[in-house]
């Protein structure tokens, strides 16, 4: 919300400058997100007055003038502005002056006629952006008067950051309401003249839907002056707080909305068809609006109608058929109280958002029309004249707000703020807010005012005391009391810890969007997403991803693009499944290798990523749960993983995850031409941890034998390992596999494998012969299982 | 026949002559081996009478001393330089960088993240994390956001078909665990976010950490201390905040807050205000018995300030050269 400094200082007018008064209502939660100096660079210009007007003689279009400025004679000026004549009063730049847009004005010869300045139209002056002349002051501006003190410049305007809860403060008046509490300032708000009626016309208005439309008063207004022009003082104040002059009439009722909060709408009268009523939208029926698009009615929609049909979108926007034209002469007031229920929402469906839409949403004061509308009539007649009749208050007095109390006790005020506020001062501050209370055993029993929608419990009042208070006063006090000691579970491997062991592996961590690329998301979870944004931001972030790969996916692939030719990311984040009323969400820990084993170094071999490589990190971290025992690598297939290099791990036969080599159709398609590896795993079933059950390490010194054999290429050393530990399950301390051999000497389809057995008794130390049975059992447990034959 | 003395000079000459171990030992056999100078002399003493023997032989162990000492002196003076020699062939370039796979690091927004959990859980805060597709009581109703509140526009909300969305703020966290967990309570809930809102300030997934304490008792002052002893803990400095009023529909009273950037500069850094005794009573907790504040911050908005990034929308871009800054 825009406003004039100027303008609320005719409200209230505290003894603070400008930036003093901005922080103020920016502390009470009036947030000042700009402050705009008006009126700069004026400092030379005049009011002249206009003594006499001559055509130029060398030129149509321009004009010949005598200006006076107040004191000497009459200074000769060439102007080219349509409107000017003898008589009026304008801004006056004498010559030698430098005028906002930084020109310097020159005495100077223009088509042989020497001119000694320079009449000033808007844009000169750099009072807004648009101009048919040059400005008209009022008449009773002094010829050779400063045109700052003649405009009440310098001004400020003001542009506040309102909160939805506040709609009485989109106006000056309420602005003042809360400046004037802050501050001990008393308003002096101009008082609202009443206008008597001179005639006696009316025109019917009928409340059919008082539920949305309680109050709608309204006032015929006849023979008004259509050449009258809003004067500038309405137009600078408008144009300070960010609106446009368009028309007195339409002027006035911006001018009355932006004092008194109070959105109103003028009909021309001679347009209007029968009575008006405010009822609700049937379908089908259509509406043209003023800004001259035609929308389609929804039944939900409150309209302002006449005989002839829809006129207005009640609260939102006027019909173009009735609206205020440059013939017009008879007006029609409209002032209504629509509920904020019946505009909830309404104009937002049509991708409307109006200044009256944006009022009536949060509520605009049900008793505030017939004000509006004496002011409105007040400012009219004095602009363009014209005979008012009669103001209607139509209304249903059963559907408008009630007002309420509600009581504020003293001892919740304390204990919620947590200091203690003197009594005097919290019924001061609810006083100048406007807030009527009386004493009550512990505090006080509050009349919520009318124009206050945002005040229905009794912590909304400690709020209003508190604001006004100073929160900055409210001192700082640590919270006494004990919490219970949380449980430091060790069921359970914390991911920072996942997080920071990768880190120390070489691994960087990434943080990649949630939704993806539904045909991305399809592509590398082999399934369509059923969890599909409504309204996405963009198709590349319409629905939420299955998997974490298609994001490190995408990130490797645009750092490969910009020159790096080793990434290791990883991403700890969910990933969505199930459908959108029955979402499973899952937190999954993923990485991505690609590149080198290290970065490149001057003693070490260059060796490229393999399976193994990122097989050790998977391992390293499931290791930490203490339960490396419960976990298998199974070769298996998978949808973007190439056959042969691609393991689903296993938890105690569950499922957890997949590790493995991307297919190079699908790193092609990615433009990630290096050899990729992908590790994803469900964090609650990888990282459940066992608790260390400690053993007594043996005294024993250990025996260490090896053994090659010859199998099939099939035979996993998973089976191998399998066949020791179930041979001779207690003296078998570790298994190592320290050779794979397939090549001159051994058979096609046949490989050896050398394993190294770690062998240890925890009562005695083994003897040759101990170990003798041990091989001899392993051996043939391998020939049994696997048909191996000890190599040579 | 030369004296004694000159002997022991001669062979302390050649001693100090030779170039390496052989030669050494080669003036060692020379003089004191079997059939050396000086043994030869000591073989001779028989030859004299037996009142000269006694002096003649202690000059002559005297002499066998002297040259035993020059020649220990000189080993050990070589085998020194032998090895010293061996080590200069060894020495390295000690600036040539090491061998092995290096360190990775965090994401910036973790780090913070991290830090802020962990400042929050040594003052006794519980962390907790709850759905990031939620519906719309959770995420609106339950916190006293009425139907038609204008952060429920679609321009905000992230839905899906059915009336489910993505949780616009982590204070769903809140009322989850109340119900959960009843109260006292005092947790915080970081986690992803997101708005339906993308240009340079806005990216539409981002990271808020909610904070909750419910209790006999807690009052705004105790919510401006924790605040004030948060930032001051974040920051690694004395900070001036400030409080101003706001508007949450969740909370009451509710307060924005700003810290003193610069002398006169303020930023915003988080949202915070009085839970509203309408979330307590959703959540099944009497108002009257129990009071309790809640905060909210962007968790990128502290990285930002913290690490001088000034474009939001780096954190979710990922190139390696952002990242590694961070390590």
């Amino acid at each position: 919300m825009k406003f004039s400094e100027k303008w609320l200082r005719d409200w209230v007018d505290p003894s603070l400058d400008t930036e003093e008064l901005a922080h103020r209502l920016t502390m009470i939660g009036h947030e000042v997100d700009a402050l705009e100096p008006q009126g700069l660079g004026l400092d030379g210009v005049i009011v002249g007055e206009v003594l006499d007007v001559q055509q130029h003689p060398n030129a149509d279009r321009l004009s010949v003038c005598q200006v006076s400025t107040g004191s000497g004679d009459a200074v000769e000026v060439v102007c080219g502005a349509p409107n000017v004549r003898a008589g009026m009063k304008s801004p006056f730049a004498p010559a030698g002056t430098r005028l906002p847009n930084g020109l310097k004005l020159r005495r100077s010869k223009i088509r042989g006629i020497l001119s000694n300045g320079m009449l000033c139209s808007a844009i000169e002056l750099g009072l807004g952006d648009e101009s048919d002349g040059i400005v008209e002051l009022p008449v009773d501006a002094e010829p050779g008067q400063l045109l700052t003190e003649c405009l009440d410049l310098p001004d400020y305007t003001f542009d506040l950051d309102l909160t939805p809860n506040r709609g009485d403060c989109f106006c000056v008046l309420g602005i003042a309401r809360d400046v004037s509490a802050v501050t001990s300032t008393p308003m002096k708000g101009p008082a609202v003249k009443a206008v008597p009626a001179s005639i006696d016309d009316e025109h019917p208005v009928e409340l059919v839907h008082p539920e949305g439309c309680p109050r709608f008063a309204a006032r015929v207004v006849r023979n008004i002056d259509i050449s009258a022009e809003s004067p500038i003082w309405m137009k600078e104040r408008l144009r300070r707080s960010g609106l446009r002059s368009i028309h007195p009439v339409v002027d006035v009722t911006n001018y009355v909305m932006l004092e008194l909060g109070q959105p109103l709408h003028a009909y021309d009268l001679g347009l209007l068809n029968g009575p008006v009523r405010p009822r609700l939208a049937k379908m089908g029926e259509k509406l043209t609006l003023l800004d001259e698009k035609e929308v389609e009615l929804l039944p939900n929609t409150l309209v302002i109608t006449d005989d002839s049909g829809p006129i207005g979108m009640a609260g939102i926007m006027g019909g173009l058929s009735t609206a205020v034209t440059d013939k017009t002469t008879d007006v029609f007031f409209e002032a209504a109280f629509f509920t904020p229920e019946i505009l909830a929402g309404v104009a937002r469906q049509y991708g409307m958002h109006t200044d009256a839409s944006m009022r009536f949403e949060r509520g605009v004061d049900p008793v505030n029309q017939m004000r509006a509308i004496e002011r409105a009539t007040e400012l009219l007649l004095a602009i363009s004249g014209g005979e008012a009749g009669p103001l209607i208050d139509n209304s249903v007095e059963v559907h408008l707000p009630k007002s309420a109390s509600l009581v504020l006790r003293k001892s919740r005020l304390d204990r919620v703020l947590g200091t203690e506020i003197e009594a005097g001062q919290v019924s001061r501050i609810l006083n100048d807010l406007g807030l009527e209370t009386e004493p009550e055993d512990d505090g006080w029993r509050v009349k919520i005012p009318s124009f206050r929608f945002d005040i229905d419990v009794e912590d909304a009042l400690v709020e209003e005391v508190a604001r006004i208070y100073g929160y900055d006063e409210i001192p700082e006090a640590t919270a006494i009391g004990e919490t219970p000691l949380a449980t430091a579970t060790e069921s359970r491997i914390d991911l920072e810890w996942v997080a920071n062991t990768l880190v120390a592996r070489d691994y960087q961590e990434v943080i990649t969007y949630s939704f993806i690329d539904a045909e991305l998301n399809t592509l590398i979870t082999g399934e369509d997403s059923k969890l599909v944004l409504s309204n996405p931001i963009s198709s590349e972030m319409s629905v939420m991803r299955g998997s974490v790969w298609p994001g490190l996916l995408v990130a490797a692939s645009a750092n490969v693009a910009r020159q790096q030719d080793r990434v290791r990311f990883f991403e700890v984040g969910k990933t969505f499944h199930g459908s959108p009323d029955k979402p499973v969400e899952i937190v999954r820990v993923a990485g991505i290798v690609l590149g080198n084993v290290v970065d490149e170094q001057w003693g070490s071999a260059t060796q490229a990523v393999d399976f193994f490589d990122i097989k050790s990190d998977v391992t390293t971290i499931l290791g930490m749960t203490g339960a490396s025992d419960e976990i298998e690598f199974v070769a298996d297939e998978h949808l973007i993983l190439q056959p042969g290099q691609a393991a689903k791990i296993l938890r105690h036969g569950e499922l957890i995850g997949f590790v493995g080599k991307l297919h190079p159709d699908i790193a092609r398609r990615l433009d990630l031409d290096k050899g990729v590896l992908l590790f994803e795993l469900d964090a609650e079933k990888a990282f459940a941890a066992n608790v260390p059950v400690a053993r007594t390490v043996s005294k024993f010194p250990t025996i260490r034998r090896d053994i090659a054999v010859v199998v099939k290429d099939e035979v996993t050393a998973a089976d191998l390992v399998g066949a020791v530990e179930s041979a001779a399950p207690e003296l078998v301390r570790g298994v190592r596999i320290f050779d794979i051999y397939n090549g001159p000497g051994i058979e096609a389809g046949l490989k050896s494998v050398a394993l190294g057995l770690i062998l240890q008794e925890t009562s005695r130390t083994l003897t040759d012969e101990d170990a003798d049975t041990v091989m001899s059992a392993v051996l043939r447990k391998m020939q049994q299982d696997f048909g191996a034959e000890l190599r040579d | 026949m030369q004296s004694l003395s000159e002997l022991v000079k001669q062979a302390e000459s050649e001693v100090a002559d030779a170039p390496d171990l052989a030669s050494l030992d080669a003036v060692r056999v020379r003089y004191l081996g079997k059939k050396g100078e000086l043994t030869a002399r000591l073989k001779g003493l028989s030859a004299l009478s037996a009142e000269e023997r006694p002096a003649a032989g202690q000059e002559i162990n005297k002499a066998k001393k002297a040259v035993q000492d020059s020649l220990n002196s000189k080993r050990d003076s070589l085998q020194r330089e032998s090895l010293a020699e061996k080590l200069r062939a060894d020495a390295v370039d000690v600036s040539l960088p090491g061998r092995g796979v290096g360190r990775g690091g965090r994401h910036p927004v973790s780090r913070a993240a991290s830090r802020i959990e962990k400042i929050f859980c040594n003052a006794g805060f519980g962390v907790r994390t709850g759905p990031e597709i939620e519906d719309d009581f959770h995420n609106f109703t339950a916190l006293n956001i009425p139907e038609n509140h204008p952060a429920r526009a679609m321009h905000d909300t992230f839905y899906f078909p059915g009336g489910n969305l993505l949780r616009t703020h982590t204070s769903p966290v809140q009322i989850r665990s109340m119900v959960n967990e009843g109260v006292p309570i005092r947790i915080i809930a970081p986690g992803r976010v997101y708005r339906c809102d993308s240009d340079q300030t806005h990216t539409p997934m981002f990271h808020q950490v909610e904070g909750l304490v419910i209790d006999r008792g807690i009052s705004f002052a105790n919510l401006k201390a924790v605040l004030h002893q948060f930032v001051e803990s974040y920051f690694e400095r004395k900070a001036k905040l400030r409080f101003r009023a706001s508007y949450f529909p969740f909370t009451e009273p509710s307060a924005e807050v700003d810290v003193e950037w610069e002398e006169g500069k303020w930023l915003e850094i988080l949202g915070c205000g009085m839970v509203h005794p309408n979330v307590l009573r959703n959540s099944g907790i009497d108002p009257e018995e129990f009071t309790g504040y809640a905060f909210g911050m962007g968790i990128e908005r502290l990285a930002m300030l913290r690490y001088g990034v000034n474009d939001l929308r780096t954190f979710f871009e990922n190139d390696l050269r952002f990242l590694r800054q961070f390590n």
